[in-house]
C-alpha cells in the first residue's frame, strides 16, 4: 500500500515517468557531479602537491593518514573553522557575494559535459548520452559560463578595498578576457570540421582510433587552446593575478578561512572543466585511442576521466618547471602570437575544406590505408 | 520533435536552471556555516586592509593603466566575432565557397583593424 502510493508519485499509471522522478533524477545526477567535482578539486590539490614533491626531490604531503591521503580533508576542516574577516572599509555585499559569484560558474559549466555513453546495463535500448543537459550549444555554454567566473574575481578585487586585491583584479580580468579570444577561435576550427555544437556530437565525430581525434589535423590549435587553458585559470606560468611574490595572492588577499577556499577551488573546478573539455575536442572525449580497446568491458568514462587526468597532470607540470611570466610577455603571447596564429590557421583549414584535391589532408590518412590494406 | 520547440527547449535546460539553484546553495551554504562555527574575534587590526603592515596611505581604487581598457574594448570586438563565427563554422560545409569568401572578406576588414591597433602600440606593453 505505502509501496504503491510512494510509486505513484514517481510514475503515471501508463508507466510514464512523472515530473517528481525527472526532478529527481535531475537532483541526483547534480549532486553526483557537483560533489565529485569538489572530492576531485581536494584530491587534485593532493595530486599537486605529492608530484611537484616528487619533481623537486622532497616528499610533499605524507603524515595525515596513509601516504598523506587525508591531507586535503584535514586542511578542509581547517580552513572551515577559521574566522572570517569581513574588512571594516570593504563594500560589505559585494564582499559576501563575489565568492558565490566566482563559485557557481565554476560548477555550472559542467551541466553540459558528456561523461560518456551509456544503456544503463540494458534499460535503454540505445546508448543515451551521460549529462546533465544535452543542450545542441554545449560548446557555446561552457564558453559563454566560463567567462562569467570574471565577475566573481573582479567584484572581490574591488569590493576588499585593498591595493593588493585591486591590482591582482584588472590584472586578472585582463589576462582572462585575452586568452578567451584565442581560446574562442581554437574552438572555431573544430566546429568547423566537426559541424555541431553540441559536445556529444563533436566526440562522435572522433569516433574510430586515435588518427580520427581533432588533436591532428588541428595540432597547432590543440597547443593554443591547452596554453590559453592554462591562462584562463590563472595556472603556473600566468599565475600573474596571484603573484604571491608580488601580490601576495591578488585579488583574494583579504579574504580568509573558508571564504579565501572558495576562490581557490573555483579555480581548481575551473583547471578540471579545461582539461575534460580539451579532452572533449581534441582527444576524442570517451573513445579509447584504438578501436579494439573500445571492445573490452571499460566504460567510456574511464576514457575521458583518464584523458582530462594526464591533462591535469601537465598542468602541474607545467607549474612545477616554468617560471612566471611578465605581464608584457603574458599580453604578447595573447594578442600578438595566438590570435593572428589562430585566425590563420582557421583560414587554412577553411581553404584545405574547399580546395578540391586537398581534402584528403583533414581526413584520416591512417583509416583510409588500413581500409586499403 | 522540433528542436525549436519551446517545450522541448524549455526541458532541455530546465537541468541547468536547478543546477544553478544547487550550486548557489552549495556554495553560500559552507561560507555561512563556517561563520556559524569559527569563533569570531574581529578586532581595528584585524579588519583593516592588508598594506604590508603600514596604514593605507590613500584610496585603494586608484587609477589604472588606460592600456587594460584598451584590452576590453578589443576583447569586446574579437570576442563578438568568435560569437558571430560559431554558427558559421558549423554550417560551414552547406554553405559552400560563397560563405566562406564571404568570412574571409569579413575577417579580412578585421585583420585591418588589427594591424591599425598594432601600429598604433595598442597592444604594446613595456
Amino acid at each position: 500500500m505505502i509501496w504503491e502510493s510512494v510509486q505513484s508519485l514517481f510514475f503515471n499509471l501508463d508507466g510514464a515517468e512523472t515530473v517528481l522522478f525527472t526532478l529527481g533524477r535531475w537532483v541526483l545526477s547534480i549532486l553526483a557531479i557537483s560533489i565529485g567535482v569538489a572530492l576531485t578539486v581536494a584530491y587534485t590539490t593532493y595530486m599537486e602537491r605529492r608530484i611537484i614533491g616528487w619533481i623537486q626531490v622532497r616528499q610533499g604531503c605524507n603524515r595525515v593518514g596513509p601516504f598523506g591521503l587525508l591531507q586535503p580533508i584535514a586542511d578542509g576542516i581547517k580552513l572551515f573553522l577559521k574566522e572570517t574577516i569581513i574588512p571594516a572599509k570593504s563594500s560589505k555585499f559585494l564582499f559576501v557575494v563575489a565568492p558565490v559569484l566566482a563559485m557557481v560558474p565554476a560548477f555550472i559549466a559542467f551541466a553540459v559535459i558528456p561523461f560518456g555513453e551509456t544503456t544503463l546495463f540494458g534499460y535503454w535500448d540505445e546508448p543515451r548520452v551521460m549529462t546533465i543537459a544535452n543542450v545542441n550549444i554545449g560548446v557555446l555554454y561552457v564558453m559563454a559560463i566560463s567567462s562569467l567566473s570574471v565577475y566573481g574575481i573582479l567584484l572581490a578585487g574591488w569590493a576588499s578595498n585593498s591595493k593588493y586585491a585591486f591590482m591582482g583584479a584588472i590584472r586578472s580580468t585582463c589576462q582572462m578576457i585575452s586568452y578567451e579570444i584565442s581560446m574562442g577561435f581554437a574552438i572555431v576550427t573544430v566546429l568547423m570540421l566537426a559541424g555541431s555544437m553540441n559536445l556529444a556530437e563533436i566526440v562522435h565525430a572522433q569516433q574510430g582510433g586515435f588518427w580520427n581525434w581533432y588533436l591532428i589535423p588541428l595540432f597547432p590549435m590543440f597547443l593554443v587552446f591547452l596554453i590559453s587553458g592554462a591562462a584562463e585559470c590563472s595556472r603556473c606560468p600566468f599565475d600573474l593575478p596571484e603573484g604571491e611574490s608580488e601580490i601576495v595572492a591578488g585579488f583574494f588577499v583579504e579574504y580568509s578561512g573558508f571564504w579565501f577556499a572558495t576562490f581557490s577551488l573555483a579555480e581548481y573546478a575551473a583547471m578540471i572543466l579545461i582539461s575534460l573539455v580539451t579532452s572533449i575536442l581534441f582527444l576524442g572525449g570517451w573513445y579509447a585511442p584504438f578501436p579494439f580497446l573500445d571492445a573490452l568491458p571499460i566504460p567510456g568514462t574511464v576514457w575521458l576521466l583518464g584523458k582530462a587526468a594526464f591533462l591535469i597532470f601537465v598542468f602541474i607540470w607545467f607549474r612545477a618547471t616554468f617560471p612566471r611570466y611578465r605581464y608584457d610577455q603574458l599580453m604578447r603571447l595573447g594578442w600578438k602570437v595566438f590570435l593572428p596564429w589562430t585566425l590563420a590557421w582557421l583560414a587554412v583549414i577553411g581553404l584545405l575544406i574547399y580546395t578540391p584535391g586537398l581534402e584528403w589532408v583533414l581526413e584520416n590518412p591512417i583509416s583510409d590505408w588500413i581500409a586499403w590494406r | 520533435m522540433d528542436s525549436l520547440d519551446a517545450g522541448y527547449l524549455a526541458q532541455q535546460y530546465a537541468p541547468i536552471a536547478v543546477f544553478i539553484l544547487i550550486a548557489l546553495a552549495m556554495g553560500a551554504a559552507p561560507l555561512i556555516l563556517s561563520m556559524l562555527v569559527a569563533t569570531q574575534k574581529p578586532d581595528p587590526e584585524k579588519l583593516s586592509a592588508y598594506e604590508c603592515g603600514f596604514e593605507a596611505f590613500e584610496d585603494s581604487r586608484m587609477q589604472f593603466d588606460v592600456r587594460f581598457y584598451l584590452v576590453a574594448i578589443l576583447f569586446i570586438l574579437f570576442d563578438l566575432e568568435t560569437a558571430f563565427m560559431f554558427p558559421w563554422a558549423i554550417v560551414l560545409k552547406d554553405i559552400g565557397i560563397f560563405g566562406f569568401i564571404e568570412m574571409m572578406l569579413f575577417l579580412f576588414v578585421l585583420v585591418v583593424g588589427y594591424i591599425y591597433a598594432w601600429k598604433k602600440g595598442a597592444l604594446q606593453w613595456e
